[in-house]
């Protein structure tokens, strides 16, 4: 809501500055956005009548002036504007005037003095528009100062209103507002019923009275559509953010502006009938003033005459039955359409409305008898006409109820954290000018008929709250029992695995959870992923399954920007459909952690050869992250990895994700430059560690042999590994691969694992014997299961 | 002089003269050795007479004593003199940079969460997490913005298909974190609504949230950091003084101003917009909005399964990215999703 404050102070003039005004307005919840002067700072402007302007004898473009600016004499001015006529009245900065960025000074133009400049919008910084001089009204006095003529001390305020107070949507509403919070007077216009000169009305029929309880029309004949708008009600609704249209328009504007309620004018010539406030029949079509037709749906009400729809009810109105020109007899609508029949409408038909905007945030339901009068005042005053008398249709019981709330002095203070007094509310609650009465410490409050958020004590309490002024609150440290928050050792938090990775030289990224269909199809296999209804872009379509797509980009990103070495890790959800979806019915949403790593195993440094990342680096992330529990990989094919360097990870048997090397093929595509390795797991798993289990400690020499075994190429490690465990006898307590070898001395189709087994007992030093038996058994499950024999 | 003294003088003299550890080593057989000279003055003693020889002996061994120290000391000096070139030898570059694997680092506005929790963790607020694809009635219904409320149009809310591609009406992308408001409290009666005196809720849940804006200062998706306290007196100026302690303590800054402002939400009430202005800085002096916040609306209390007319409470949402931004100075909101290391490596 913009509006000037020179309107604003004419119905309401606390004894602030602007700055105090605008500092009061926020403070009180109506937000001021903005507040500019509607124009630059310049002096020495005032009003001058052309009286001859000849062509420069020396220059094409110029004319010679000679203008009357009253008690400074008439002056002697070259001017270039195109629009400069005998006659016309315009801004004249005489000579010491400063404009913005400029001072004028006398001045030779082309051989010829000049005495001052003549002046366009834009040079006096009220517009951009610098196509001519800026024409005044014929009538503007000579000799004065523009800024005192055309009111130029005004500051434009902006309110970010919020949308319970549709009741400071009209000068008005911020006039009530401004009075209750400063106790200035308020001097809002007196509007006195126009008396009917002629019989004639319309028959309005309320058919959907649920949308519409209550409906004002009145017919005024013989109006001159063609009369200009009063410069006052330009000045002020232009000062608002509203276009000048026509006179009718206008004031309608101007009533709407001043008190809040929407008004229509009908060309009534163009009425059949009685007006109908009904739903829209099956199929009905309507072309509004904006042009479109649409086809308002079954809950949207229409004003109709017999013949047809006319209008989208507090909405728009129709093309076919608006004024023109040529309209001298009108129909007025002033009516009140319920918040809920209104609210959200427009936006279907991707428009808003200032109407649509009031009503559905609520307006004052008594208020359109009021209007109208005020509207048939000003057409009658300026576009001359003769009234009807004022058809009131209304629905009593489908109005808004105004049901009295019950406020408690003792709950107020409760929920304030202040001491109050039943005193001090009450004298609050004058302010607010709204029918209260007090009951011992309780106030029984029925809210006006322009309020739509005074339902609950609340409501009130927040009323309080804002009177009393929320500066005037203070701001204690709290007071709370105290309990220590509980510190389960067997969860670990979210940020943990976040530092962790860091330390281990991870980036943490964070990408967007909607992604581009591709990656999920490319990156998960997933082709039916879940779609937005209304994404932003294309390529943010779609919710990610997978981490590995945004790693992904982030990796394309930085090397475009000539990062070669990228660690980067996310923490977050990933969406797929699941009937089984818990906490949000139908969905499963589990956190993920993904990595990725991509460049040299090391950073560049001396002394230290360069490789690229490979399968392990990133497995051994995986394992020292997961430590304690120790890991399961598995041979796996995955969508987005090389099928001979990938592997599903599990942990006790349960998968909780994957590892491996990106396929050629998306590194291709993705135009990556050499393989990334990434990672991605359920962060659950993660967040579920164990209690340390205690062991003893032997005080007995651990014996330590080194076996190697040549089994055939392809024999897989774990299996072996898993089988040597498996009939390790108790004294072995480690077995570990430390070597792996192919190539010569080794038949072909063979190679070489070097184990490290560890042999201890708690309680007694070990023999040769037991020792020896042990690791002959290992070599017989590994000869017998694998193939493998001792290396010689 | 006599021979003895010369014989020591001549010794020490040698010993000096060589400069390494072998040539010593031969230097000492010369007088020392089997065939040595003093050696040989040793084995001559049998020779003399019985009455000169005690003499003789002595003064020969004082002889030997001095020349074995003299080869003693010299020893040392040449191995001192070994060992000072070894190491000289062995000296490194040592400005030369260390080895190893680099420090990554959390994201900023991560960075800011962890002191977030922190901070409220120190007063007693425990940290919730919830859906982001969320049901229509947890992020609206159940927040006082029934279906229609023109709150609603407050959101620009990103909505889903269903399998058949029509628009899923009831779940939707969550636009601000307070469902978890609800989805607490509900777990929080149901664990001790049966008890007289309720425990006090404290909590807060950061996270993402989405909403259909993109520009230099709206991200489609954003985090927010949502808190709630109630309890049987929880007030107004509770919810005052928590805020206000929070934000001067994460921006560290005890001259911090903070401003409370009338506003609307649906689901509180009364309910504030939080300002916050600098006495230093680029921003010196200027109002910056930075929460909304209120008492909680005793329609979501009820949704929550709580009484209001027995507990109060409040609710707070401030963006994560906002303070990051002010707090480290950082001027355009799109470095947060961009993932380029040459910004994300500035926070470690």
């Amino acid at each position: 809501m913009q509006f000037p404050e020179s309107w604003l102070r004419a119905l309401v003039n606390p004894p602030l500055s602007t700055d105090e005004l605008c500092h009061l307005l926020t403070m009180a919840g109506l937000e001021v956005e903005e507040a500019v002067p509607v124009a630059a700072e310049f002096s020495n402007v005032v009003v001058a009548r052309v009286l001859s302007a000849e062509k420069h004898p020396d220059a094409d473009k110029l004319k010679l002036c000679s203008v009357d600016a009253g008690e400074f004499g008439v002056l002697q001015i070259v001017c270039g504007a195109p629009n400069v006529a005998p006659k016309m009245h315009v801004p004249c900065a005489l000579v010491g005037a400063k404009l913005p960025g400029i001072e004028i000074k006398k001045a030779k133009v082309r051989g010829i003095e000049s005495f001052g400049m003549l002046c366009s919008a834009r040079e006096l910084g009220l517009s951009g528009d610098h196509g001519g001089l800026l024409v005044l009204p014929a009538d503007a006095p000579i000799g004065v100062d523009v800024r005192e003529f055309l009111n130029l001390g005004d500051t434009l305020i902006t309110l970010k209103l919020t949308p319970n107070r549709a009741d400071c949507l009209s000068l008005t509403g911020i006039a009530r507002e401004v009075a209750a919070l400063t106790g200035a007077p308020l001097r809002l216009t007196v509007i006195e019923p126009v008396a009917p000169t002629h019989d004639d009305t319309r028959a309005v029929v309320l058919d959907a009275p649920d949308a519409c309880p209550r409906y004002c029309g009145r017919i005024v004949r013989g109006v001159d559509a063609r009369t200009p708008t009063p410069a006052w009600i330009k000045e002020r609704i232009e000062r608002c953010g509203v276009r000048s249209i026509s006179v009718l328009v206008d004031i309608t504007n101007y009533v709407m502006l001043e008190l809040g309620q929407p008004l229509h004018a009908f060309d009534d010539a163009r009425l059949a009938g009685t007006i109908h406030v009904r739903y829209p029949k099956p199929g009905e079509k309507l072309l509004l003033l904006n042009e479109q037709t649409v086809e308002p749906s079954a809950d949207t009400a229409l004003i109709a005459d017999e013949a047809r729809a006319l209008a989208m009810a507090g909405i728009m109105g129709g093309e076919e039955s608006g004024i023109t020109d040529a309209t001298t007899d009108l129909f007025l609508e002033s009516a009140f359409f319920t918040p809920t029949a209104i609210a959200g409408k427009a936006r279907t038909f991707g428009f808003s409305s200032d109407a649509s905007h009031r009503y559905e945030r609520g307006v004052d339901f008594e208020l359109q008898r009021r209007a109208i009068e005020r509207a048939t005042r000003l057409i009658v005053t300026i576009c001359g006409g003769r009234p009807g008398p004022v058809v009131e249709a209304v629905s009593p019981g489908h109005l808004p109820a105004r049901e009295p709330v019950r406020l408690r002095t003792s709950r107020a203070a409760k929920v304030l954290g202040i001491d109050l007094s039943a005193d001090q509310i009450g004298k609050l609650l004058q302010g607010l000018a709204t029918a209260s009465e007090r009951q011992g410490d309780d106030f029984v409050v029925t809210p006006p008929s322009y309020r739509f958020d005074m339902e609950i004590e609340e409501d009130l309490i927040e009323e309080i709250a804002r009177l009393h002024g929320y500066d005037n609150i203070p701001a204690p440290p709290p007071k709370a029992q105290m309990a220590m928050l509980p510190l389960p050792e067997e969860r670990r938090g979210a940020m943990a695995v976040r530092h962790l990775l860091a330390e281990r030289g991870y980036f943490e990224v964070v990408t967007f959870s909607f992604v581009e269909a591709a990656w999920e199809a490319d990156f998960a296999g997933n082709a039916t992923p879940i779609q937005l209804a209304n994404p932003i872009a294309s390529q943010m379509g779609v919710m990610r399954t997978s981490l590995i797509g945004g790693l992904v980009d982030v990796l394309a990103t930085n090397r475009k920007r000539q990062t070669e070495r990228v660690r980067v890790f996310e923490v977050g959800r990933v969406f797929s459909r699941d009937p089984a979806g818990q906490t949000v019915s139908g969905f499963r949403q589990p956190v993920r952690v993904g990595g990725l790593w991509a460049g040299s195993a090391l950073p560049e440094q001396w002394g230290a050869t360069t490789r690229p990342v490979d399968f392990f680096d990133v497995k051994g992330d995986l394992e020292a992250l997961l430590a304690p529990h120790s890991l399961d990989f598995e041979r796996a094919n995955h969508p987005a990895l090389h099928p001979g360097r990938a592997a599903k990870v599990s942990l006790g048997g349960t998968p909780i994700g994957f590892v491996g090397e990106l396929h050629p093929r998306w590194v291709q595509k993705y135009e990556l430059g050499t393989a990334p390795v990434v990672f991605e797991i359920e962060l659950e798993a993660w967040l579920a560690t164990a209690m340390p289990t205690y062991r003893e400690v032997s005080r007995f020499p651990a014996v330590t042999r080194d076996l190697a075994l040549t089994v055939p190429r392809d024999q897989a490690l774990q299996p072996l590994l898993e089988a040597l465990r498996a009939c390790a006898s108790e004294i072995v307590c480690d077995i570990r691969l430390f070597d792996v070898y192919q190539g010569k001395g080794l038949p072909e189709g063979q190679k070489s694992l070097a184990f490290r087994i560890v042999m201890q007992h708690t309680a007694r030093t070990l023999g040769d014997v037991e020792v020896e038996a042990a690791v002959a058994e290992m070599i017989e499950v590994a000869g017998t299961k694998f193939g493998g024999a001792l290396r010689t | 002089m006599n021979n003895l003294d010369q014989l020591v003088a001549q010794a020490t003299a040698e010993f000096a003269a060589v400069g390494e550890p072998a040539r010593l080593e031969e230097a000492k057989a010369r007088y020392l050795g089997k065939d040595g000279s003093l050696t040989a003055l040793l084995k001559g003693l049998g020779k003399l007479p019985a009455e000169e020889r005690k003499s003789a002996g002595a003064a020969i061994n004082i002889a030997k004593q001095t020349v074995e120290s003299a080869l003693a000391t010299r020893r040392e000096e040449l191995r001192q003199v070994q060992l000072q070139a070894q190491l000289a030898a062995e000296s490194l570059d040592i400005t030369l940079p260390g080895r190893g694997e680099r420090r990554g680092a959390l994201h900023p506005v991560t960075r800011s969460l962890e002191r977030i929790e922190q901070l409220f963790r120190s007063i007693g607020f425990e940290v919730a997490d919830g859906p982001e694809i969320e049901g229509d009635w947890h992020n609206f219904t159940a927040l006082n913005t029934p279906e229609k409320h023109p709150a609603r149009s407050m959101h620009d809310t990103f909505y889903l298909l269903d399998e058949q591609g029509k628009v899923q009406e009831d779940v939707l992308l969550r636009t601000h974190t307070s469902p978890v408001q609800i989805r607490y409290m509900q777990a929080h009666v149901a664990k001790y609504g049966h008890l007289e005196t309720m425990p006090e809720i404290r909590v807060i849940a950061p996270g993402r949230v989405y909403r259909v804006d993109s520009d230099a200062t709206h991200s489609p998706m954003f985090h927010q950091v949502e808190g709630l306290w109630v309890g049987e007196n929880v007030s107004f100026a509770d919810l005052k003084g928590v805020v206000a302690d929070f934000l001067r303590r994460f921006f560290e800054s005890d001259d911090l101003k903070v401003r409370f402002r009338p506003s609307f939400f649906p689901f509180t009430e009364p309910s504030a917009e939080i300002d916050v202005a600098f006495m230093s800085g680029a921003l010196e002096g200027r109002w910056l909005e930075i929460a909304g916040c209120g008492m909680v609306h005793p329609n979501v209390l009820r949704f929550g399964g709580i009484d209001p007319e027995k507990h109060t409470g409040f609710a707070f949402g401030m963006g994560p990215d906002r303070l990051t931004m002010l707090r480290y100075g950082i001027n355009d909101l799109r470095l947060f999703f961009e993932g380029d290391l040459r910004f994300l490596s500035q926070f470690q």
